[in-house]
């Protein structure tokens, strides 16, 4: 194995144990492929980090390396742990050519009309997206209402008491595998604090973390709406979007406290080399509502299942999902649905559709625990197969423990009709157009709830998926 | 003036016979009036014209203005101006009345158009889509409505009667067969033919129903026997068929008759 060269003279052992490190602006840190506690510990300290951190890290690497992959899902045996770069500095990445960027790549970004600079950026030609500092007065007005919202790493630095309250509460590193791989190599993410009764109108976006190291690879997200607070979070992309690394593994913590409103919208379209697991979960309490909208196109595989736990009552729990799996890609997607006390209730709607070959699978779970009366879930997942190569699933999984509650599941398969496609064919839409506005209208009910600019892009995105030539 | 000629043609679904040589012609302006009893093959006929997959053509000819367009498929035959007002318009869920309309109307001005360039401009097709709804008598909620969803049996008869508004086709060609239609769709389909028929639209009407032929003239009626057209006359033979039905008309033409009670037998021994 070989040992890195820092710039300077390297660090003694010392310096580590008690994670307080200083970094110079020339300290450059190349990483190696793999996966170790040398790696670990040269990331907390790279941070500057705390020690109670780096002790979560390696306690989480070692959880990682004891637990086997799940046999479930899409088929994780094939990734070598070893053959990966864990954390690089955007500086380090090796640049791609333009002109090796695939031709239908290139044509998607043409037809979602992606500017030049947004284009070589997610094609991975730029490893630095140089994004306009719109947000910089927007950042302002919301320190004034006392709204923190920054990267995780800075937010480790600068709010530790309330980071520290939170983090890793949600999701404990021990919950799975990839949580437990997340919690050690974690990197960059965003960090959102919205005090008591502060209602932010506008969708937060996370145009600023852009220029943070490992591209999302490892990004850890921890959010907190205060009692009677609102916001709603906006991140990803519909465009496709290349990355260096094939091992991506996010994991996002929230809170919504009592009365509290908060939406969590993401786009996801990693390039067909990406295995993407991502373990998302929030808690909500009294009265309070929480939605998750999780569109997910592209990866090689995904697996993620957006969990709302409803503690006390009155909390209301919805989420939206959409999986479109090409050629190649197999979405294992759905939401989690965890009723802990009375009063509560959550609703699902998840749309997949698979095309190609592509596999698109819905998998969920609704649980009451005993003594959560009176509650309500609905889930409703509808499967569109477009042609006898592709496949899709359902694994619902409903664990009930309480008798006094209503539960609802409804699920569809369905292709394209035959008499719809001629219907509009016969009002001039060539096949592709008229299966594209099918589709488009088939997963509405979730892209009437995304921002504008993501619904242009997403049917956009539809319409070329569906003439063949895949983004 | 463009004609909309039909020569010899045959039809077949699942491989079984229905068209046995349709001989016909359709010049803008003029409106023409199909009928004929249960299984002679008019639904048929209208659906071959707009081109369903399913109706295979195996002989003859559909041209448009002297163009051969029988092997051009349903979308391209719409953009040359062909276009088929359904019985029971299907519905699609999730797409909107506009969106989908907007669409529609943009092919249909640019024939050439490729998929993925921009449609026509929203201004210009809101205010199109607004006068027509607005002639139509159509409150202006009806666009934001997903296609045919929940719609009554009148307001799906309206959807179509909107389209050939705003694509404003060569020839239409209505399918209205049914004859346990309720009396409001019957009155949109034939106040909306009034509004729509001129010198530049011609119009096949392919019916039963006295009531929609009364509004809607006809300069020529045709009767359909066996898979074939085989009296034309004018709006006084409609008349006739009204008060005596089809017995007259299978006395002229015992061939066809004969045919058509063989294959009453083959299908009744098949069930």
């Amino acid at each position: 194995m070989s040992t890195d060269t820092p710039s300077k003279a390297e660090p003694s052992i010392g310096d580590y144990q008690y994670g307080f490190h200083d970094p110079t602006d020339n300290y450059t840190f190349k990483s190696r492929k793999g996966l170790d506690q040398e790696i670990v510990r040269q990331i907390s300290a790279m941070k500057n980090e705390p020690q109670w951190m780096l002790d979560f890290r390696l306690k989480a690497l070692d959880i990682f390396f004891a637990r086997p992959n799940p046999q479930w899902g899409g088929d994780l045996d094939q990734i070598d742990f070893q053959d990966i770069y864990y954390y690089m500095k955007a500086s380090d990445k090796q640049e791609k050519s333009w002109d090796d960027v695939p031709d239908d790549i290139r044509k998607t970004y043409d037809r979602l009309g992606i500017p030049e600079a947004e284009k070589q950026y997610l094609a991975g030609v730029k490893a630095q997206y140089e994004s306009e500092v719109v947000y910089g007065s927007l950042q302002e007005d919301l320190a004034k209402q006392g709204v923190l919202f920054t990267d995780t790493d800075s937010a480790l630095r600068e709010h530790p008491e309330i980071f520290r309250e939170y983090f890793g509460t949600i999701i404990p590193s021990a919950d799975n595998k990839f949580a437990a791989l997340n919690s050690a190599v974690w990197s960059g993410g965003s960090f959102i604090y919205v005090p008591p009764g502060v209602h932010i109108e506008f969708p937060l976006q996370a145009y600023f973390r852009i220029n943070s190291e490992n591209m999302g690879q490892f990004e850890r997200t921890l959010i907190i709406v205060d009692e009677g607070a609102s916001a709603h979070y906006v991140e990803g992309c519909t465009a496709p979007t290349w990355s260096a690394e094939s091992l991506h593994s996010a994991v996002v913590e929230i809170v919504v406290k009592r009365g509290g409103r908060f939406r969590y919208t993401t786009i996801q379209n990693w390039a067909n080399n990406v295995y993407n697991l991502v373990t998302k979960r929030a808690m909500a309490y009294g009265d309070s509502l929480m939605e998750w909208v999780d569109g997910n196109l592209g990866s090689k595989i995904t697996m993620k299942y957006p969990a709302i736990y409803l503690m006390e009552p009155g909390a209301r729990g919805e989420t939206l999902s959409i999986a479109f799996a090409n050629e190649g890609q197999h979405q294992d997607a759905g939401a989690k649905m965890v009723h802990c006390a009375p009063n509560t209730s959550s609703r699902v709607i998840s749309k997949s559709i698979s095309k190609g070959g592509g596999r698109s699978s819905y998998r969920g779970l609704a649980k009451v625990f005993k003594g959560a009366t009176n509650c309500k879930t609905n889930v409703i997942c509808d499967a569109l197969i477009l042609d006898p190569e592709s496949r899709s699933d359902t694994y619902p999984y409903i664990e009930i423990e309480e008798d006094d509650v209503t539960i609802e599941h409804e699920a569809s398969v369905s292709k394209i009709a035959e008499e719809q496609l001629f219907y509009l064919m016969s009002r001039g839409l060539t096949e592709a157009e008229a299966s594209a506005m099918i589709v488009t209208g088939f997963i509405e009910p979730l892209v009437k709830e995304l921002p504008m600019e993501y619904a242009v892009e997403m049917n956009k995105l539809i319409e070329l998926q569906m003439e063949g030539s895949v983004g | 003036m463009a004609t909309l000629t039909i020569t010899d043609l045959q039809v077949s679904v699942d491989d079984k016979p229905i068209l046995k040589g349709v001989n016909l012609e359709i010049k803008e302006g003029e409106i023409h009036a199909l009928m004929g009893p249960n299984g002679s093959g008019k639904s048929t006929l209208a659906y071959a014209l707009a081109g369903h997959p399913k109706y295979e053509i195996t002989g003859g000819r559909i041209e448009i203005d002297g163009s051969n367009v029988t092997e051009l498929d349903a979308n391209e035959r719409a953009r040359l101006g062909m276009f088929l007002a359904f019985q029971y318009p299907v519905t699609i869920p999730g797409v909107r009345v506009a969106d989908f309309l907007r669409h529609a109307v943009t092919n249909r001005r640019d024939p050439d158009r490729k998929e993925g360039e921009n449609l026509m401009p929203m201004r210009d097709f809101r205010k199109e889509l607004k006068e027509h709804m607005a002639e139509l008598g159509m409150d202006t909620e009806f666009a934001r409505r997903y296609l045919n969803d929940g719609f009554s049996g009148g307001e799906k008869k309206r959807m179509e009667i909107l389209q050939m508004a705003m694509l404003q086709p060569k020839f239409a060609i209505l399918d209205e067969t049914d004859s346990g239609l309720d009396s409001d769709a019957v009155k949109v389909v034939s106040e909306g033919v009034n509004r729509l028929s001129g010198p530049e639209m011609g119009v096949l009407i392919i019916t039963h129903h006295e009531r929609l032929l009364e509004f809607n003239k006809p300069q020529f009626t045709h009767v359909m026997l066996a898979g074939k057209i085989v009296e034309t006359g004018d709006a006084s033979l409609a008349a006739e068929l009204h008060s005596n039905g089809y017995a007259t008309i299978r006395e002229r033409h015992p061939e066809e008759a004969a045919e058509e009670s063989s294959e009453q037998e083959e299908s009744l021994s098949s069930v």
